[in-house]
């Protein structure tokens, strides 16, 4: 069995720049922080609660939050020491408050015992689901979906084919890339594991082609160790790793508007993911820590491992500090990245770059009609109508016109000539779409 | 354990919504590509038509400029020099005789951003091509000075009939037609100024698609649907698709964005109607020349177009299949 197969292309999207800065550097470690803030809510889904008190000591890995609702995930401490206070975060760019725990280092990182898998192999699939959820993962590509909720699709929703997410899409990050270089074995290890619970027919790891150096290492690793597991190289080109145009990229299949990609049959897990459930299952060790890439306008470009909860400003330090003044501190990736208000913002589980960036002032024009957001967007959409809509409060033509299709890539703004910050207006129609909603 | 402080801010950074990156390719700049793309047209006219094409140019320039300046002060906007009043002032003044007086285009150039443009809300809400609005109104309002045209280079002024008038005769002896193609490739003939040197304006086109600016299917679907009925009137296709304004129009004035439609399937039906109408005032029209014309009523279909012609949203086939 061929393992590389061809490499394949979306018919839309857009040629970005790359700047991968960090890509040839290898992860290093991040001293630890005085103190950690750790949001009680790094997932999608019900908040978890603290199960620890002000004051308490907790060590490494122990759980210090958690929920009984199924759709949540707990939190782990990612450094012993004491519980020093409850805080509120304010989270941007929506403003909504979110609860946090303050955990003060005591500088030993003392771990609670972990229980490894003694057998693996003889695991059940609810004992691997267990300690998924156990360990607290959530989907590392951005999403942070709970991912034990994702691995129990319903009965009806046959999986075929489990497309492993390593295309890493966006500019400038490198996390995955690395996480890959140096964590293949863990990776395949764990993705092996989602195969055991889906049991589907095929496996596909995507990776996208600037990536040749994993390409060849996972490679060797599959028929090294025999895997039933194909990689299929990718052209360069954004969105291609947002999970619907990567099924439809791969399996030529598109998911029904409003549904998931097991409505045909697929699921989409991130790489990163796959080595935390690795980490879960053989190192009994929750997701405390992961791979985050520092770049753009720092001094010292670099690939960190973090502990969760680690304030954004001990990166930035840690690479030698920013090099110009005024810049934007972006959490994720600069088409779909989050800009920070405040550089004591921590890690969270889906966070993988901070991106320093001098911010730029645009002054938005009246659309044109270029067309170019109808010709790069991959959702099919024609994103020119949302801000004449939304300037007209007409919610309901937006809703007509397939708003919610959208995936937020930014595609569309990226390259409109008369910066209209069109996935703004989309934003704003969704959130006035779903206020009505909630109304009714 | 409820919460005892909320952390706030200590550092004011700047903060704004995502793509953090931008193409980079502003409306000024695709203005500018357009003005380039149009200078191998210009300079052929100058080459042909001399100094009476550069006061045509000149004059439409300022004049379009001036316009779009005390029409910005008039709605209480800010002027930007953005090139678009320049791109227009330019188009019309190369869609016009060379014989032209210079008031007259003045009156035109005023008309296009004053009534065609600005009148509708500017850049962007325009219905009607500009340039072509005003070409239309010139021809109504000086019909004879609009269709007084004089051989290219010659010293005299004679006047001369454009290849596409009934008292152009053809020949139908080899050497002469080969001539004759050389002579419309290059632009030696007679014609409204910009609109005469194929070549010159295929370099534009090579430029605009080259970069991006223009989408091709546009001037394709126009000019091949053009010379595709001429033939089948029995004309010669090559000097169908050289003659008149058919080659400029089609690569100029058609493909520009506010008037045309969005999507790709709606540029090809846009092409094609263009193209449609062209054929047919050129075989049974009272006018010379039908690429005007057809497109401004093509810009009037262009939203209708819109409308209807949309892409398929990603997913939408499975949604309607399900719920069947």
């Amino acid at each position: 069995m061929n393992i590389r197969l061809q490499t394949k292309s979306p018919r839309v999207g857009v040629k970005l720049a790359e700047n991968k800065l960090t890509a040839g550097k290898p992860t290093e470690k991040l001293p630890l922080p005085e103190e950690v803030i750790l949001p009680l809510s790094q997932h999608i889904g019900a908040p978890a609660r603290a199960t620890v008190k002000r004051g308490e000591k907790v060590l490494t890995g122990q759980k210090v939050a958690d929920s009984e609702r199924p759709v949540s995930a707990p939190v782990h401490a990612s450094l012993s020491g004491e519980v020093s206070s409850m805080s509120v975060l304010i989270s941007p760019p929506t403003g909504q408050t979110i609860e946090a725990m303050v955990i003060k280092s005591d500088g030993e990182d003392k771990w609670v015992e972990l229980a490894p898998a003694k057998d693996v192999a003889s695991l059940s699939n609810e004992e691997i689901l267990k300690k998924v959820r156990e360990a607290g993962l959530v989907g590392m590509g951005g999403a942070t979906f709970p991912t034990q909720i994702k691995l129990m699709p319903p009965k009806e929703k046959r999986i075929d084919t489990v497309i492993i997410n390593g295309s890493e899409c966006e500019p400038y990050i490198t996390a995955d890339h690395r996480l890959m270089l140096e964590y293949g074995e863990e990776m395949l290890k764990g993705v092996d594991l989602v195969r055991r619970v889906l049991n589907p027919q095929t496996v596909f790891i995507a990776i996208e082609n600037n990536k040749e150096d994993a390409i060849e290492h996972l490679e060797q690793l599959i028929s090294a160790a025999n895997y039933p597991f194909q990689i299929v190289p990718l052209k360069s080109k954004y969105p291609l790793g947002a999970e619907k145009t990567l099924v439809k990229t791969i399996l030529g299949k598109e998911v029904p508007i409003g549904g998931l990609p097991m409505d045909v049959g697929a699921m989409v897990q991130n790489v990163a993911t796959c080595k935390a459930v690795y980490d879960a299952v053989y190192l009994g060790k929750p997701l405390i820590e992961r791979i985050v890439t520092v770049t753009g306008a720092v001094k010292d470009p670099k690939n960190l491992l973090v502990r969760l909860g680690t304030p954004i400003k001990n990166l930035i330090d840690y690479c030698g500090g920013m090099t110009v003044a005024g810049a934007e501190i972006i959490i994720g990736g600069p088409m779909m990245g989050i800009a920070q208000f405040d550089l004591n913002f921590p890690i969270t589980k889906g966070a993988n770059c901070i991106l320093v960036k001098g911010a730029q002032v645009f002054s938005e024009r009246d659309c044109i009609s270029c067309g170019r957001c109808v010709d790069i967007c991959t959702m099919g959409l024609m994103p020119t109508l949302y801000p004449k809509y939304v300037k007209k409060g007409r919610y309901d033509e937006c809703k007509a016109a397939y708003v919610d299709n959208c995936v937020e890539c930014g595609a569309c703004t990226y390259g409109c000539p008369a910066n209209i910050p069109i996935v703004q207006y989309i934003k704003i129609a969704k959130k006035e779409l779903v206020r009505r909603a909630a109304k009714k | 354990m409820m919460p005892d402080k909320a952390i706030m801010p200590a550092d004011e950074l700047p903060i704004a919504p995502g793509p953090h990156i931008w193409r980079g390719l502003s409306v000024k700049k695709v203005m500018y590509f357009v003005l380039g793309a149009l200078i191998p047209p210009m300079a052929a006219s100058i080459v042909f038509f001399g100094l009476r094409a550069f006061l045509v140019i000149m004059t439409s320039l300022v004049f379009s400029v001036g316009t779009e300046w005390v029409a910005k002060k008039l709605r209480g906007k800010p002027f930007v020099m953005d090139g678009s009043a320049l791109v227009t002032g330019l188009l019309l003044a190369l869609t016009l005789p060379p014989t032209m007086d210079l008031w007259m285009v003045a009156v035109g150039a005023i008309f296009a951003i004053g009534i065609v443009k600005e009148a509708f809300g500017g850049l962007g809400h325009n219905i009607f091509n500009p340039a072509l609005g005003a070409r239309a109104f010139l021809t109504a309002s000086f019909g004879i000075q609009m269709t007084t045209w004089i051989m290219a280079s010659s010293a005299d002024a004679i006047t001369a009939a454009t290849p596409l008038s009934n008292s152009f005769v053809w020949s139908s002896r080899y050497a002469a037609k080969m001539a004759l193609y050389w002579d419309m490739f290059l632009g030696n003939r007679a014609g409204a100024i910009g609109e005469t040197s194929a070549l010159a304006i295929l370099i534009g086109a090579v430029v605009l698609i080259a970069f991006d600016i223009i989408d091709w299917r546009i001037p394709v679907s126009y000019a091949l649907t053009t010379i595709a009925i001429m033939a089948a009137f029995g004309e010669d296709p090559l000097i169908q698709l050289m003659a008149g304004g058919l080659l400029f129009g089609s690569v100029y004035m058609a493909t520009d964005y506010v008037t045309s439609p969005i999507t790709h399937t709606g540029r090809v039906i846009f092409g094609i109607g263009c193209g449609l109408i062209t054929a047919i005032i050129r075989q049974f029209g009272g006018l010379p020349e039908g690429v005007c014309y057809s497109i401004l009523v093509m810009n009037a279909a262009a939203p209708l177009i819109d409308r209807y012609v949309k892409p398929r949203p990603y997913g939408l086939k499975k949604a309607v299949k399900n719920a069947a």
